[in-house]
């Protein structure tokens, strides 16, 4: 049954993994890249078929409806001018009151739009791949948020795209801050494996005040997450390890399993 | 050896892991995503021979985990180790039975993820589990078997139609032909 010809073939298949496997990180993480950019051409294709359906319903939208959606779109924007102007007044006036007090100044947040072009393909994992990458001035633990709220971080850089990975993946823990009097303190750590929605927020104390409805945002410990940026709501929470601290569970403000277009944060 | 087959595995083992990287629909309707590279390891296992194995072990493992978060080169082994046992036995498998595909696509859509996760936990990762992942991995066992058939229907249309045929040999020999008549 065993021939040399076997033998040799198992022996130098499982060599090779290895090695590949004992190699240093910054080394595979380059192979990776360049493993995975034989798929550019394939993703080239894949966004050309799927944008005609929407060219092709473009062409046939009456002029009535186009107009309609302008119209819609001038009135949003009058809306937005108005915030805008209004935002402005108030970061104004927050910029003169830290000034009195002597706080440091806020600097304002710098967003890059990128569009999520692929999915991990193991279900052990949750990232996305987006389509920026180190020539766009991309870098590890870069932020990465939706208009609802936080999606994850950047975890590996290419030249024309990255890896992000998501909240609720056991590699991205986000210290969390719960809008309530006590302001309670916690980690957002792995979520639930087929309801992407729902994450874990462990080690938060014992006598927390938490009930179902309160907002969850970033706290900006940890250094990688600026504070405020909003995480989502409390579902519900129990005591463990006999009362010792507790845990709840919160439902995410971004829809991670519907992500076409997210924000890179550049703090 | 040939070489249109290995060619045709390859290329649908990079098509396999775009698509699972780019289609979410079975992730959105089921929560998880099916693999069909066990199945191609099956399909390469009871057809190919040992270097096509070899080839689509190596290269569908590394296109796998250039896209996903597992470590470089982790898929290797698992989806190696699948074919290269059926490839052993392969002589004691009526491998152009449909029942006797079903249930090796089964089966090793049922392992190969198993051994991939032991083994990332060996490696000391955390990867995401829990009482879900029973259910994917059902899932992915179940998505497996039904693209077995499939897969196999159409890789023998493919060979069927594409493939080089081997030239048939006759038994006539014009040397032993027993001439009759005039002499």
């Amino acid at each position: 049954m065993f021939r040399k010809k076997n033998y040799l073939a198992l022996g130098a298949v499982t060599l090779l993994a290895l090695l590949i496997l004992s190699l240093p990180p910054r080394v595979t993480a380059r192979l990776k890249l360049a493993a995975g950019s034989l798929f550019l051409p394939l993703f080239g294709l894949a966004n050309t078929t799927q944008q005609l359906p929407a060219d092709l319903a473009n062409t046939v939208l009456p002029r009535r409806e186009l107009l309609r959606q302008i119209e819609n779109f001038r009135t949003t924007n009058e809306v937005l001018e108005v915030q805008a102007l209004q935002a402005a007044a108030i970061a104004r006036e927050n910029s003169q009151l830290r000034a009195l007090v002597g706080w440091q100044q806020q600097v304002p947040w710098k967003l890059k739009l990128a569009n999520v072009i692929m999915r991990d393909p193991a279900n052990w994992w949750r990232t996305v791949q987006i389509d920026l990458g180190s020539r766009d001035g991309l870098r590890e633990n870069l932020p990465v948020l939706t208009a609802a709220g936080l999606v994850g971080r950047v975890s590996s850089v290419g030249l024309t795209r990255s890896q992000v990975v998501l909240i609720g993946d056991p590699n991205c823990r986000v210290s969390v801050l719960v809008e309530n009097p006590a302001r309670d303190t916690g980690v957002i750590s792995a979520g639930g494996l087929l309801d992407t929605a729902l994450v874990d927020l462990t080690y938060l104390s014992g006598n927390a005040n938490l009930k179902p409805g309160q907002n969850v945002i970033t706290s900006g410990l940890g250094g990688v997450f600026p504070k405020g940026i909003p995480i989502g709501q409390m579902v519900d929470s129990r005591p463990v390890e006999f009362g010792l601290y507790t845990e709840a569970r919160v439902k995410l403000a971004a829809d991670l399993g519907a992500l076409e277009q997210v924000w890179v944060l550049f703090p | 050896m040939n070489l249109f087959r290995t060619i045709l595995i390859l290329a649908a083992a990079l098509l396999a892991v775009f698509g699972e990287a780019t289609f979410p629909v079975l992730r959105h309707w089921l929560g998880a995503q099916v693999d069909v590279l066990p199945v191609l390891m099956v399909y390469a296992a009871l057809y190919a021979d040992l270097a096509t194995i070899s080839l689509l072990a190596v290269l569908g493992g590394l296109w796998f985990d250039a896209l996903s978060a597992n470590p470089f080169g982790a898929s290797i082994l698992p989806l190696y180790a699948v074919g290269f046992v059926i490839y052993l036995r392969r002589d004691l498998i009526l491998r152009d039975l449909s029942f006797a595909q079903l249930v090796l696509g089964t089966l090793a859509s049922a392992i190969v993820p198993v051994l991939t996760i032991l083994l990332l936990l060996t490696a000391g990762k955390q990867p995401l589990l829990g009482w879900g992942s029973l259910w994917q991995w059902l899932v992915m066992t179940a998505g497996g078997a039904a693209a077995t058939p499939l897969v196999f229907a159409l890789f023998n249309w493919c060979d069927r139609t594409l493939g080089y045929q081997p030239r048939t040999e006759t038994s006539f020999r014009p040397d032993r032909e027993i001439r009759r008549g005039h002499l």
